[in-house]
């Protein structure tokens, strides 16, 4: 497996980003010819993880959310998200369906819907320093047998 | 982003519209929180057909505004909901709240 293309972005932690990083990675992704679920499953997975990082990483105060993106010749998209904000204590608990630290309007739903939506999702953070989440998706082939 | 507004009886249905995510949902949901206390309707119908995206934020909005509609005994139904949006609706356990229709 090797990478044929990828990108990098860094944007400021601001909910106006939110759709704004899921059209850059859903463009991206469009090299590999995805059906419109297999976009739309993207753009939602993604959407989770940026929002994660603005709403629980850095909260009120200011950060950056760091982007990158890989291609693969095996048709597979690998996407980095990563927040310097106030990382995952317990990353087990976090992860649990309708586990939220923020009552109210939140349902705790968005780890579950990026496990749900991508082949594959790791979380690794650390307290104090940040998260980072990378996940990955197999786009089926579907025109284009030379890849 | 966008929420039409139609009162007949004792039914409110809001017409959503756009994407919705953490950035719009606040103006939604205010929207949507304003005419069902002002109007005090039985059911409150939320009309999915023109969202072309949501995200958790979405589920929050759903499961929130029930919440609110159970302490007055109303109901609330979920239309339209395009493909993709019923999925994630799904995978919430919505219908166990609400009337779940697809588009
Ligand atoms: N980047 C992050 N930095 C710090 N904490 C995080 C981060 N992402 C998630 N968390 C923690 O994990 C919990 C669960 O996240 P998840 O996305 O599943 O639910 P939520 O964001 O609370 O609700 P929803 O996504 O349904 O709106 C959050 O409530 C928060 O405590
Ligand atoms: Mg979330």
């Amino acid at each position: 497996m090797t990478v044929k293309n990828k990108f990098t972005m860094t944007l400021d932690a601001k909910s106006a980003n939110e759709s704004f990083a899921r059209a850059c990675i859903s463009a991206f992704a469009a090299q590999l010819d995805p059906t419109l679920e297999e976009i739309s499953d993207i753009k939602t997975a993604v959407s989770e993880a940026v929002t994660n990082c603005i709403v629980h990483a850095y909260g009120e105060t200011f950060g950056k959310i760091y982007i990158s993106a890989e291609l693969t010749d095996t048709n597979i998209i690998k996407i980095k998200i990563r927040d310097k904000g106030c990382g995952i204590e317990n990353i087990e608990k976090a992860m649990e369906p309708l586990y939220t630290t923020v009552g109210g309007e939140r349902a705790g739903l968005g780890f579950a819907v990026m496990q749900s939506f991508m082949d594959n999702v790791k979380v690794s953070s650390r307290v104090g320093k940040g998260t980072t989440i990378t996940m990955s998706k197999k786009i089926s082939r579907r025109f284009n047998i030379n890849g | 982003m966008s929420v039409k507004i139609n009162v007949t009886g004792e039914v409110v249905t809001a017409y959503l519209g756009g994407e919705l995510d953490h950035h719009t949902a606040k103006e939604m949901r205010e929207a949507i929180d304003n005419a069902v206390e002002l109007n005090m309707p039985t059911l409150l119908i939320l009309d999915f057909k023109d969202v072309n995206f949501m995200d958790s934020s979405g589920i929050g909005l759903v499961m929130g505004r029930y919440r609110n509609l159970v302490k007055t005994g109303a109901e609330l139904h979920i239309t339209q909901a395009p493909p993709q949006i019923y999925k994630m609706l799904k995978l919430a356990g919505i219908e166990r709240l609400a009337k779940l229709e697809g588009r």
